[in-house]
C-alpha cells in the first residue's frame, strides 16, 4: 500500500540526530517538506509536536509527530519497506538494535564529552571513546562487509553515520585525537565507503560552519560544568 | 526441532524481569541461570563481552543483549500474544515511552532516592514531573495498550515494585492514589495479573539492598 501522507521533517542545522532521519528519508526516495528549527530560540512549533523533550528531529507523518532519531528510524523502516534500513531475520534485527544503541550511547556520546570536558574528566571520556571505537572495529572487522547492514548502507550505518563528518571537527574543536587510521583502518575504510555515497555527502554541514558551532557549543557547555563545581 | 532458551538473570534485576514477564506470557520454556554480578561467569561474558551485563537471552546458542532490544527479539521470534502494537505509529510511542521510563523517569527517582536532604525537593520536582507524564497516557486505560498487558506495561514494570521499596526506605509517598489515581490503578492491576505477580523478588531481601546503596551513597558528605 502506497502512503501518500505528507511528510514533515522539523530540524536543525547541524544536528547529527535529524541528520540520520534526512539519510532515512533519501535513501527510500521519499519526498518531506524540511522545517529549521532554531533551537536556542524555539518556535512554539516544536514544544506542541514535542511536549516531552522540545526537541528536534520530529518526523510528522500525517499529521502526527514521532520524536527520538532512533525511534524514527524504526518508524520510517516499517511504514516505507523500500531500501529496508533493518535486516528481516529477528536476530540480525537485533544485533542492529544492540549496535545503534551502542553507537549512539558509546561512539558518539563519549565522543561529545571528551570534547566538553577538561583535566581527568576530559582523559577518561577519551579513554571511553577509544574503547568504543575498539568494540566498533572488531565488528566491523568480523562482519568483512562494505557497510555496517552489509553491501548496502542500514540502520547502524545511519545512526553511527554522524561520526564520518562530524569526528574531525570534534577533535579539532576538543585537542583530541581518537581516529587514527592505523589504529582503526576498518572504521576509517567504513567512512570513506560511507561519505562516497551521493545520498549522503550531499548537503551535510559545511566544515567551517560546524567548528564555528561546536567550538561555542562546547565551550557554553564546558563553563556550565565549572560554575556547577564552584556554585 | 527442541528450541533451547535460557536466560541470564539477578535475582533482582528489573531489566531481566521484563525478560522472564515476555517468556511466561509467550508460554516459552526455558532455563534460568542466575548471575552474581560480582563474580561474572564465563559464559556470561562469553554471551555479552561487551557490557557484561544481564539480561542476556540466549537462543539456539545465539545471545541478545539489552532488555527492550530483547523484548522485541521475543516479539519478532515468537509471533502469537503480541507484546507490541501492530500500528507503525503506536508501536513508536510504545519505543517512545519505554525510553522516557529508562532515561528520564528511572533516573530522576534515583537521583531523589540519593539525594542529601538539601536537594531533595528540587529532585523531587522532576521526579514527580515525569511521573506526571505517564500517568497521562494511561488515562482511559487498564493498562498501557489497552485491555491486555504488553510491551510498555513490562516497560514500566520497574515502577509497580522497585517505586514502592524506594517509597518505604525514603519514608516518601511519590505515587499517591490522589495525585496519580490512574498510575496508582494500573500499579494495582499489574501486580495482580497472574503472569506478574509470582515473579517479584523478595521484599524484604530488596529493601535491604537499596538501603545499603542509598547508605553507600549518602556517607560520604555527611556532616560531622
Amino acid at each position: 500500500m502506497e502512503e501518500t501522507g505528507g511528510v514533515k521533517l522539523l530540524g536543525f542545522w547541524v544536528s547529527p540526530f535529524a541528520q540520520r532521519v534526512k539519510w532515512a528519508l533519501k535513501l527510500k526516495g521519499i519526498q518531506y517538506e524540511y522545517t529549521e528549527e532554531d533551537i536556542y530560540n524555539k518556535s512554539p512549533l516544536v514544544s506542541k509536536l514535542n511536549p516531552v523533550y522540545g526537541k528536534v528531529p520530529v518526523l510528522v507523518h500525517n499529521g502526527k509527530p514521532i520524536s527520538e532519531s532512533i525511534i524514527i528510524l524504526e518508524y520510517i523502516d516499517e511504514v516505507w519497506k523500500q531500501a529496508p534500513l533493518l535486516p528481516q531475520d529477528p536476530y540480525e534485527r537485533a544485533q542492529a538494535r544492540f549496535w545503534a544503541k551502542f553507537a549512539e550511547e558509546k561512539v558518539r556520546q563519549s565522543v561529545w564529552e571528551a570534547v566538553c570536558s577538561s583535566g581527568e574528566e576530559k582523559q577518561k571520556a577519551v579513554k571511553s571513546a577509544v574503547e568504543a571505537f575498539e568494540e566498533f572495529e572488531k565488528e566491523l572487522k568480523r562482519r568483512g562487509t562494505k557497510f555496517f547492514g552489509g553491501e548496502t548502507i542500514g540502520f547502524v550505518d545511519i545512526v553511527a553515520g554522524c561520526i564520518s563528518y562530524q569526528l574531525a571537527v570534534h577533535e579539532e574543536v576538543g585537542s583530541i585525537k581518537i581516529l587514527d587510521s592505523s589504529k582503526f583502518p576498518a572504521i576509517s575504510e567504513w567512512i570513506k565507503n560511507f561519505l562516497n555515497h551521493p545520498l549522503i555527502n550531499e548537503g551535510l554541514p559545511q566544515k567551517d560552519q560546524m567548528f564555528a558551532y561546536f567550538s561555542k557549543r562546547s565551550k557554553e557547555i564546558a563553563s556550565r560544568k565549572m560554575s556547577h563545581k564552584t556554585a | 526441532m527442541a528450541e533451547e532458551v535460557k536466560l541470564f538473570r539477578t535475582w533482582s534485576s528489573p531489566y531481566a524481569l521484563r525478560i522472564v514477564w515476555a517468556l511466561k506470557l509467550k508460554g516459552i520454556e526455558y532455563e534460568t541461570i542466575f548471575e552474581d554480578l560480582t563474580n561474572k561467569s564465563p559464559s556470561l561474558l562469553q554471551y555479552n563481552p561487551i557490557h557484561g551485563k544481564v539480561p542476556v537471552l540466549v537462543h539456539d546458542g545465539k545471545p541478545v543483549c539489552e532488555s527492550l532490544v530483547i523484548l522485541e527479539y521475543v516479539d519478532e521470534t515468537w509471533k502469537h500474544n503480541p507484546l507490541l502494537p501492530q500500528d507503525p505509529y503506536e508501536k513508536s510511542m510504545a519505543r517512545f515511552w519505554a525510553n522516557f521510563g529508562d532515561d528520564k523517569l528511572m533516573k530522576s527517582i534515583w537521583q531523589l532516592f540519593i539525594a542529601h536532604e538539601k536537594d531533595q525537593d528540587v529532585a523531587a520536582v522532576a521526579a514527580l514531573e515525569n511521573l506526571k507524564l505517564v500517568e497521562e497516557q494511561l488515562k482511559g486505560k487498564k493498562f498501557f495498550h489497552g485491555e491486555t498487558i504488553g510491551y510498555l506495561d513490562l516497560a514500566f514494570g520497574w515502577i509497580a515494585n522497585i517505586v514502592s521499596i524506594l517509597e518505604e526506605i525514603m519514608s516518601l509517598k511519590l505515587v499517591d492514589g490522589e495525585r496519580f489515581p490512574h498510575l496508582s490503578s494500573w500499579i494495582q492491576h499489574f501486580m495482580d495479573a497472574p503472569v506478574i505477580r509470582d515473579c517479584w523478588p523478595p521484599r524484604d531481601k530488596m529493601i535491604i539492598k537499596f538501603q545499603v546503596m542509598r547508605e553507600n551513597y549518602l556517607a560520604p558528605a555527611t556532616p560531622k
